[in-house]
């Protein structure tokens, strides 16, 4: 038997977690509801978005102190950001607000598709590495662009599976592969695009080591059993990956050997 | 309650505690309501509402009882208020958004799929643009300063005082009933403030006859038509207990929205903006809190005008015969 071990933690920054799921805290029906979807979830790493204005004011303090008090890993968004200024900026103000060096950094290419401005996102990453940051950039399947991050010095990557809130899974399954292949030793995680739960597990499947969510948890019927469906799917494509898949093959491969067994190869048994 | 109390004193004039002394007061108790505002309505978040009564939309996000709360208050506005319109309220998307409007349809109840025609025999401002809309038929709104204006009137005939302008109370009433909303902030923890954000535009070219919601995966518009050809855009719900001015990005959603709705919009004057801070509970759900001789009504979130006649009743029935619903009442012990 030759297959990977399954590593139990997925490690960022030298912080290691159990989970692999990093669930987003916007648009529940309450922040009861999220509190209750993270628990069921599994998720120990909640990101959070910041309007520029509340930072400024120092407001929101109602909603955060909630958020706090779950007492998981936050990871502040540069969320709505559209060039590296207000990025930076903006990851500058939640470094103050949340007491942490670690950033999703978001800059926002296109309004429509929300993609992001990789050049603006490389940028941004280069003047955040310098002031210490620990940097989680979203960013697409594309290599160069990977490439510069890596350099500009983020420790992480992660792609999208598919426009923001599109529900769409995993939209270039190759690009992702190629990815994987191309940072074997950067931790991956798929942030965006992700509907649904079996596409959680595919995107683990394909040896990514998390995946970050928001939408589909918060905006389903019930928020709290989606969170912990996604759970349970992320362990078993992160399992599933480790135990090593069967290769696809065109042909039909009986599971019960032919030889020897009666009736072999003369059609329907009836 | 043990002794059946007799003199009111009711802490807060915003729509809360004006459904309260109504109430109380058309059950013969001797109410007095303080109000830290020196004039009516300028320092309260129901002054920044867009008043829809609008229970099974809200059913989208908010508990079941939420909305039979909710209908039970648009009864209750109906058989007083004169001014309640209901003429329910339409649920649109932009083609491309059509996911939403599923989404919305599945979440919500007693509502008609319309096609093309009846969306313009409905509001003919807005045919040729939608192929399908939600339509809520029993619901209702109106303009919220009249509606506040004819509940302090109300129940100054029904016999209860009004005091502007102190932050004090009488300590010697029997019971008090506190709805300051963000004011009571100190004394009940894990009371937040939502900012919502608005913004006022008239325009003679637009005709709309009832609130229409925009869905979008960003910023989902309403439109709430006031009268006099005003009409009320806003949706915002941020986690902020900041009011004050509105923001310029929230005026580009809000007003890009409005835009894509009809673009008459772009002809129209805009004459208020701003923005208001909600109060909510961890839950997003109202609660009456119990001490032997105060009440905190509080949390309504940004049901205020669709929630706060159903409290009123709710607190009088109390009052009566102590009847309490687990979903709303608690011990201030338990706080």
């Amino acid at each position: 038997m030759n297959a990977p071990m399954a590593d139990p933690m997925l490690t960022l920054y030298g912080e290691s977690f159990a989970s692999r799921l990093l669930l987003g805290t916007a648009g529940y029906p309450s922040p009861d509801i999220l509190a209750r979807a993270a628990k069921a979830s599994g998720a120990e790493i909640l990101t959070v978005s910041l309007r520029r204005e509340s930072a400024r004011q120092r407001t929101g303090q109602g909603f955060w102190q909630l958020v706090e008090e779950l007492d998981l890993k936050l990871l502040p968004n540069t969320a709505g950001c559209h060039s590296p200024k207000e990025a930076i900026a903006t990851a500058q103000m939640a470094r103050e607000l949340f007491g942490t060096d670690w950033i999703k950094l978001e800059v926002i290419g296109n309004d429509d598709t929300l993609q992001p401005d990789l050049f603006g996102l490389v940028e941004a990453a280069k003047a955040l590495s310098e002031e210490g940051f620990k940097i989680l950039p979203y960013c697409t399947e594309d290599l160069s662009a990977a490439e510069r991050l890596v350099a500009a010095g983020c420790e992480v990557l992660m792609p999208w599976g598919s426009p923001i809130g599109s529900a769409c899974g995993l939209s270039n399954r190759p690009g992702l592969k190629a990815l994987r292949a191309y940072f074997p030793d950067i931790p991956l995680i798929v942030d965006a695009g992700i509907g649904a739960p079996s596409h959680a597990a595919e995107a683990m499947e394909l040896g990514y080591d998390g995946v970050l969510l928001n939408t589909a948890v918060a905006k389903a019927g019930d928020p709290v059993a989606m969170a912990a469906a996604f759970g349970k799917a992320i362990e078993a494509g992160h399992q599933a990956f480790a135990a090593g898949l069967m290769e696809p093959q065109d042909m039909a491969s009986p599971s019960t050997p032919m030889a020897g067994t009666p009736f072999a190869g003369s059609g329907r048994v009836s | 309650m043990t002794e059946k109390p007799s003199t009111l004193a009711i802490r807060g004039a915003g729509i809360t505690g004006l459904w309260q002394a109504l109430m109380l007061a058309r059950k013969g108790y001797d109410v007095t309501v303080y109000e830290r505002s020196e004039t009516p309505f300028t320092d309260t978040a129901s002054r920044w509402a867009a008043a829809m009564l609008a229970p099974r939309c809200e059913e989208e996000s908010a508990e079941r009882f939420v909305r039979d709360l909710g209908l039970r208050s648009i009864a209750l506005w109906q058989e007083s208020y004169p001014g309640t319109i209901v003429n329910g309220s339409l649920v649109l998307t932009l083609p491309r958004d059509r996911p939403l409007l599923e989404r919305f349809s599945r979440m919500t109840s007693r509502h008609e799929r319309i096609g093309r025609e009846r969306i313009e025999e409905l509001e003919p401002g807005l045919a040729d643009r939608f192929e399908t809309a939600l339509f809520f038929e029993d619901e209702a709104h109106f303009p919220p300063e009249a509606a506040m204006a004819w509940a302090q009137e109300a129940a100054e005939v029904a016999g209860a005082k009004f005091v502007f302008g102190t932050e004090d109370y009488d300590r010697n009433a029997d019971l008090v009933i506190d709805c300051r909303g963000m004011g009571a902030r100190d004394d009940l923890p894990g009371l937040r403030g939502v900012r919502g954000e608005r913004i006022i535009v008239r325009s003679g070219e637009i005709e709309l006859s009832r609130p229409i919601r925009l869905l979008h995966p960003r910023q989902s518009l309403y439109v709430v038509p006031r009268g006099n050809q005003e009409y009320m855009l806003g949706a915002t719900a941020i986690e902020s207990d900041e009011g004050g001015l509105i923001s310029v990005r929230s005026t580009l959603d809000l007003l890009g929205a409005a835009y894509a709705l009809d673009p008459a919009f772009g002809e129209a004057e805009i004459v208020d903006q701003g923005a208001g801070v909600r109060p909510a509970f961890p839950d997003n759900r109202p609660r009456i809190i119990l001490s032997p001789r105060y009440i905190y009504v509080n949390g309504l979130f940004r049901h205020g005008f669709l929630l706060a006649p159903a409290l009123g009743e709710l607190v009088a029935n109390y009052l009566e015969d102590g009847t309490r619903e687990e979903e709303i009442f608690a011990d201030s012990r338990e706080w």
